[in-house]
């Protein structure tokens, strides 16, 4: 979401921590996240006070106790929906919205998409875990199918969401992935977040040390970063490997890996374009499990998928106001009460 | 049926002078049901009828009776539609117990409210409707009811209507079915005929709505007449009524339905605050009709959101009122169930929240489009934890006006989430409301916390009313965090404390019980302080409880009647009151809900009277419990 810069007071990283003491796990990713988000916020221009940071229920919905600004720890899934209340007749807050894979997934699912599709300006950032932490294990609607934990001895047999894709179904006008341990890429793509007018979904892939211990870390290992993950920049190719030495090719609507030092030239390597619905779809698709896939499985991608520019909602809603207002006038409750028709009883 | 085309009200005048002349009985009050099919206007037919009465002052009472599905094959007795409407020269408290006058555009229609006529009332029966497939349709096989005795405790006026009314638009140029369409209005114009009523209100409502269809409104002005004249000219002698205006106190009069009364409640309480009114929803049966009204006044700021599911409406709702807003949410019977978990939220966050339940009779999907008061406990007790919250009720369509406006004073006052009790009865029944001048209402105050500098803030501080600061987003200084955790006294911050958890408990309970110094004490609607039997209602019994009491009293038996608005908390004499008589009897339209709450509260022997059959109860079924009690 994007926000107007009025003049604020400035105000520092370390003014945003609360005298809270903070209850995540040692270790857990939560902890770069809340850090990367101290650090971009100052820099956004907005008035503190006009910051809301709004979380459902899980060790991700911790988050706004840890942020000095305005807060709501809701109730588990819901915090969607408070948000769209919150935006429809406070246009001008900036809101953040701090949900888990379970939160915003699973039992608020249903207003994840919902928020999307309507497009309230505001920035949704699912920290997805492949877990449920705060109830201390369970597989959640993004654990991948097999997944052992205590309510799956025998391992889960869900079909696991693939957030992206979900979200760009649910016709999300801003999508973008990133990680707890890149606090750099983090940052960018909080700020993307910000900078975009309507709803933002940011994907941030966060290492539950407990209970789901190196769900990614295939994508964050320096051995294995380079080939397995794929970072996105519009108007380049996407590239990646060691030395970028591997690249993406589009064969008809199928991606292929080339190698650029085998011979493919870099002329023939996909070019990325955030705002090409089409190619955001199957970039989505990038989604093979690197350890269950074959050698040829295509890396995961980081950054942004796709933005539109598509009027808010919440602009919509005051125009309908606006336009009532220029055709009848401001409500004027004696007419109302009154109604159209009276009879008089002397 | 010529002669009146040219100077349709004029004519009528004229022949309403030369009808004075003869003999005609005078009554004190009607009971007339319209009813037929889905598409024959019964509703329209209703409600003109019912502007009249209201326009030659008298008082009244209506409710429409739907079918539950929406396209219902014609002519079963799934598509009856009916229009239910009380008038008289006297008080009227309800829409009546049994009709004086059916009309039966049908054989289902007959069938439908054959049970619910007065003996020795009148049937008007189109007799096209109970043709051999109509009747098939409604069930009666090959037997005709209107030939085989049923009819027999009735008079039967019948007349051909669909006959008549081709007759009347012979050459008019119109289709077959265009025509049939106007066949409502000859059954309105017999009526007007019958009870002696100016046609002057009719007439004008037909040129204005088909101002831009002149073949369409000539032809509706031609059949009322028709019907009309058919009244004059039939050769049977019927008699004709009249009903004198009735005694009810001067003023201006508009007529009200309980869910346009809610919303434009809601509407004057965020005008008179100053907020802008956030309504979060999703539709359901029977309190969509709020939705629909408020979404008609966004000029007064009225943002109306409809949600994907009623959990989405509570929560968006929660969400506005945190930003500053009036903010409510409403629904019915499993929607409210949905909510139940954020109105435990809301009540922890202690923000302003109105919840509206337009109570149908249950449990699961139950009886979507009857009536109930069967979530009375669900509502003072339905909640995971100790989990009060102010419960109110409104007594008859025009109270749910104040009701609503109460329940947002209360919410803001309080800070805290307040169900209000409407009901299917109220919410669709309509009766005559001397509005008030907005002047007149009074004012809700709003105080947005402001920083004090200096001042540590403290989001849950108190007041006297043992309410805490609305403070909102993009106040500076005031940045905090709330949440549905347990939280420390004052801070707002989290807290586990086993002894700081039992004070909040109790604190948040003494908030909701302190609401009792700020509402009206209980007295007797109609009787006597002290006596032998008290009739105690709540919500929509009150226009039948009234009305029974008023009859038994003129018997000379010693009954009050008092009525609970307010039940969580109980008005502060409730207790000191109920013991001044030596009976109480408490009309439910559930299985004894209040009564419970009575008995647990008071240790009394209260009697309960239960009905739940999705009908609201008769004032003759009161009537009849009030004279076996005071035999006793
Ligand atoms: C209505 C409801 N159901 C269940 C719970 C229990 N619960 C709390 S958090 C949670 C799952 C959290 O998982 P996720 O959203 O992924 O957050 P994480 O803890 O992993 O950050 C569950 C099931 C609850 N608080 N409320
Ligand atoms: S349980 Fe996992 S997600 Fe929760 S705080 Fe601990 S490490 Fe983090
Ligand atoms: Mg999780």
């Amino acid at each position: 979401m994007e926000t107007t810069t009025a003049s604020p007071d400035k105000f520092t990283a370390k003014e945003l921590v609360t005298d809270q003491e903070v209850r995540w796990c040692p270790g857990c990713g939560d902890y770069s996240i809340l850090k990367q988000a101290q650090t971009v916020i100052p820099e956004l221009g907005i008035p503190r006070e006009n910051i809301v940071f709004v979380s459902g229920i899980g060790c991700s919905s911790r988050f706004p106790y840890y942020m000095e600004t305005f807060g709501m720890h809701s109730i588990h899934g819901r915090a969607t929906a408070i948000a769209s209340g919150l935006k429809a007749t406070r246009p001008e807050l900036s809101i953040w919205l701090v949900t888990g894979d379970g939160d915003g997934l699973s039992i608020g699912g249903n207003h994840t998409i919902h928020l999307l599709r309507r497009n309230f300006n505001l920035n949704v950032l699912l920290f997805n875990n492949e877990i449920y932490g705060l109830t201390k294990g369970q597989y959640s609607p993004t654990s991948e199918e097999g997944k052992v934990t205590k309510s799956t001895p025998m391992g889960s047999v869900d079909h696991p969401f693939n957030p992206i894709a979900l979200c760009l179904g649910a016709d999300a006008t801003f999508v973008a992935r990133s990680m707890d341990r890149d606090p750099k890429h983090l940052q960018a793509m909080l700020k993307r977040a910000n900078d975009h007018k309507g709803a933002s979904f940011l994907e941030i892939y966060q290492n539950c040390n407990v209970f789901n211990d190196g769900a990614f870390e295939v994508f964050t290992e320096k051995a294995s970063k380079k080939k397995e993950t794929l970072f996105m920049e519009s108007g380049q190719p996407l590239v990646f490997g060691d030395n970028n030495e591997l690249g993406i090719k589009l064969d008809g609507f199928t991606p292929i890996v080339v190698n650029l030092n085998e011979g493919a030239s870099a002329n023939d390597l996909w070019i990325h374009d955030d705002r090409d619905r089409v190619k955001a779809g199957i970039l989505a698709r990038f989604f093979d499990n690197p350890r269950a896939a074959g050698e040829h499985h295509l890396p995961r991608p980081f950054g942004v998928f796709y933005q539109e520019d598509r009027p808010v909602y919440e602009e919509k809603m005051i125009a309908q106001l606006d336009n009532m207002k220029a055709k009848r006038g401001e409500g004027d409750l004696d007419a109302l009460l009154r109604g159209r028709e009276t009879w008089t009883i002397s | 049926m010529a002669g009146t085309r040219e100077i349709p009200i004029f004519a009528h005048h004229l022949r309403a002078l030369f009808i004075m002349a003869q003999t005609q009985e005078v009554l004190d009050n009607v009971i007339i049901k319209f009813a037929g099919d889905s598409g024959d206007g019964m509703q329209l037919t209703g409600t003109q009828f019912t502007n009249t009465a209201a326009l030659l002052g008298n008082d009244l009472s209506t409710f429409p009776d739907f079918p539950a599905e929406i396209r219902a094959p014609q002519g079963t007795l799934a598509g009856v539609s009916g229009f239910q409407l009380h008038f008289g020269s006297v008080e009227i408290f309800t829409p009546g117990d049994y009709c004086d006058v059916l009309v039966a555009m049908n054989a289902a229609a007959l069938k439908a409210n054959l049970r619910n006529i007065r003996k020795g009332g009148t049937i008007i029966v189109n007799v096209d409707g109970f043709d051999a497939k109509n009747l098939r349709l409604a069930g009666y096989g090959d037997v005709n009811p209107l030939e085989n005795g049923s009819v027999d405790n009735f008079r039967v006026v019948k007349m051909d209507v669909t006959k008549m009314t081709r007759a009347a638009l012979d050459g008019s140029g119109l289709g077959v079915k265009e025509i049939d369409r106007a066949k409502n209005m000859f059954v309105l114009g017999y009526l007007y005929w019958m009870y002696n009523r100016s046609m002057e209100h009719t007439i004008k409502f037909i040129n204005e709505k088909f101002e831009k269809k002149p073949d369409i409104r000539d032809a509706n002005l031609k059949v009322l007449n028709a019907g009309y004249n058919f009244g004059e000219t039939r050769e049977e002698a019927t008699s004709r009524f009249s009903i004198g205006p009735a005694k009810i106190a001067p003023g201006t009069y508009r007529n009200i339905m309980g869910n346009q009364a809610v919303a434009i409640g809601l509407i004057a309480a965020a005008k008179k605050a100053g907020l802008q009114l956030f309504y979060g929803t999703y539709p359901i049966t029977p309190a969509s009709d709020i939705l629909h009204e408020l979404s008609r006044h966004k000029n007064f700021n009225v943002k109306t959101f409809q949600a994907e599911d009623e959990i989405a409406g509570i929560c968006s709702a929660i969400g506005a009122s945190f930003g500053g807003a009036l903010a409510v949410t409403g629904s019915s019977g499993p929607g409210i169930a949905l909510k139940t978990e954020a109105m435990g939220l809301a009540l922890m966050l202690e923000l302003p929240l109105v919840i509206i339940n337009v109570q149908r009779g249950g449990p699961s999907t139950g009886l979507p489009t009857k009536t109930e008061q069967s979530d009375l406990l669900q509502a003072v007790y339905g909640r995971n934890g100790e989990a009060p919250i102010p419960v109110i009720a409104a007594a008859t369509p025009s109270d749910c006006f104040y009701m609503a406006y109460e329940a947002c004073r209360l919410a803001i006052d309080f800070m805290t989430p307040v169900m209000l009790l409407t009901d299917g009865y109220i919410a669709n029944g309509a009766e005559p409301w001397m509005f008030p001048k907005s002047s007149d209402l009074p004012d809700i105050k709003v105080n947005f916390a402001k920083n004090v500098e200096g001042e540590k803030f403290l989001p849950y501080k108190r007041n006297e009313k043992l309410s805490r600061p609305w403070a909102i987003p993009g106040t500076k200084g005031l940045e905090h965090r709330i949440g549905g955790i347990e939280k420390q006294h004052e801070t707002g911050n989290i807290s586990y404390d086993a002894a700081n958890h039992e004070f909040m408990v109790e604190l948040r309970e003494n908030k909701v019980e302190k609401i009792a110094d700020y509402i009206p004490e209980i007295k007797p609607e109609i009787g006597t302080e002290k006596g032998k039997l008290l009739v105690l209602g709540w919500g929509s019994t009150y226009g039948a409880i009234k009305s029974a009491v008023l009859k038994a009293r003129e018997k000379n038996i010693d009954v009050t009647f008092a009525h609970l608005r307010y039940i969580r908390p109980f008005p502060k004499n409730l207790g000191e009151f109920l013991k001044n008589y030596d009976h109480v009897l408490i009309p439910e339209m559930n299985r004894g809900q209040l009564i419970k709450m009575i008995r647990d509260k008071f240790l009394i022997p209260a009697i309960a009277f239960n009905k739940v059959q999705g009908l609201p109860f008769s004032a003759e079924e009161i009537l009849t419990r009030i004279e076996e009690l005071s035999k006793k």
